[in-house]
């Protein structure tokens, strides 16, 4: 094994997880090489500082804050929570188009009139309705008298507008 | 093994169904997390908060330079582990994902520049000793002023040297010096392969052996 080679078991050889086969290579280069014997001394002197770092306690307030978050931490609900798949919804989904289906294919029930006929109908329906009104109206008693007054026929035909004012 | 004193927490424990007990302690990792998957046990969770609060927030704070910011990203961890415990598959370690966790939201904190250089609050979080204690009092039982005072300068000059690593080179040497995680482990969770990871530890402490020779100095004579 050469000093390049070592560089990859030196960490495993450290820490302790090397193999045996891999300590024992690294071993036999150590005894031959001074400068990575120097350098596994130094190595074995770092692992050492390095414990020397305190450990960080957390806060005493820590727990609480956690379980506080996780308290607080309700079931998202979302507008379309409702939409999640399930037995009724797919009842329910069903049952619409069943009635959809049942609707669209159901025959029409009423005949339409013939469009001459119908047109007759709607005048006749009109002026029986003119005439009822006119016969209820208390003012209109006499009709006769009032469609033959000669003098209102001289009147215009649609009543002068208002001026804005007296609105 | 320490017992575990009950909680008492206001949310998530009931004193009716506090169960400490061996049994529960020596549950492993994933089956704990198995319980707080499938009943939403929160006395599972709660030991898994115990188990893991340390570590989680002194790997935290070392990478994020703040210990203020660390607890709350640790906070953030175990947020994250319980909301993601319905859909939890015991693939890989629970330490493995839990760091992965912690690891990303460490590096997403740093790349966001949301971290402080406070080294203050981190030198208040060391817990040396006492310095309103009597020096005939830490003559008889602990190491003295002088030793304190050096120890604690020795602390700062590792913490200061580890801290300037590149983030990646850091919690590579964090998971590996101080969470003792196997390679496979950090490698999953800095997603990268295991002869990637050997190389970045490898620079990494050759890096801290320059920057620390004066220590490595001292401690091999």
């Amino acid at each position: 094994m050469n000093c390049e080679k070592l560089e990859t078991k030196w960490i495993a050889y450290f820490d302790g997880k090397a193999s045996a086969s891999e300590r024992r290579d690294v071993e036999a280069h150590l005894d031959t090489c001074g400068a990575c014997a120097q350098r596994a001394a130094e190595y074995r002197a770092l692992w050492g500082v390095l414990d020397e770092l305190p450990a960080i306690a957390p806060s005493a307030s820590f727990d609480a804050a956690v379980r506080r978050r996780v308290a607080s931490e309700v079931p998202t609900r979302t507008s379309w929570k409702w939409f999640v798949p399930s037995p009724r919804l797919a009842f329910a989904v069903s049952c619409l188009l069943v009635l959809s289906v049942w609707f669209a294919s159901r025959p029409a029930q009423v005949e339409p009139l013939p469009v001459a006929s119908a047109t007759a109908v709607t005048a006749q329906a009109s002026s029986e309705a003119d005439f009822r009104m006119i016969n209820d109206l208390p003012e209109l008693e006499n009709y006769d008298v009032l469609t033959n007054f000669d003098a209102l026929s001289d009147l215009p035909a649609t009543p002068a507008a208002q001026p804005a004012s007296h609105m | 093994m320490r017992a575990l004193e009950p909680v008492n927490g206001p949310q998530l424990s009931d004193p009716t169904r506090v169960r400490y007990n061996v049994e529960a302690m020596v549950r492993s990792d994933v089956q704990l997390m198995l319980d707080v998957k499938a009943t939403g046990d929160e006395v599972s969770f709660e030991l898994l908060l115990r188990k893991y609060r340390c570590p989680l927030v002194n790997f935290l704070a070392r990478m994020v330079r703040d210990r203020g910011m660390a607890e709350e990203l640790a906070q953030e961890v175990f947020l994250r582990v319980y909301r993601a415990r319905k859909g939890y598959a015991p693939s890989a370690k629970f330490t493995t994902w839990m760091f992965r966790i912690a690891s990303n939201l460490a590096l997403n904190a740093i790349r966001d520049g949301r971290y402080r250089q406070l080294e203050i609050s981190m030198d208040q979080s060391v817990e040396i000793g006492d310095d309103r204690a009597p020096s005939w009092e830490v003559a008889d039982r602990r190491p003295g002023a002088e030793q304190e005072l050096i120890a604690r300068d020795r602390a700062a000059i590792i913490q200061r040297a580890i801290e300037q690593l590149p983030d990646k080179q850091r919690a590579a040497v964090l998971l590996h010096k101080y969470q003792e995680l196997d390679y496979d482990e950090i490698a999953r969770i800095l997603e990268c392969s295991e002869a990637a990871l050997k190389s970045l530890l490898f620079r990494a402490y050759e890096t801290l052996r320059v920057q620390l020779a004066p220590l490595v100095g001292q401690q091999k004579s």
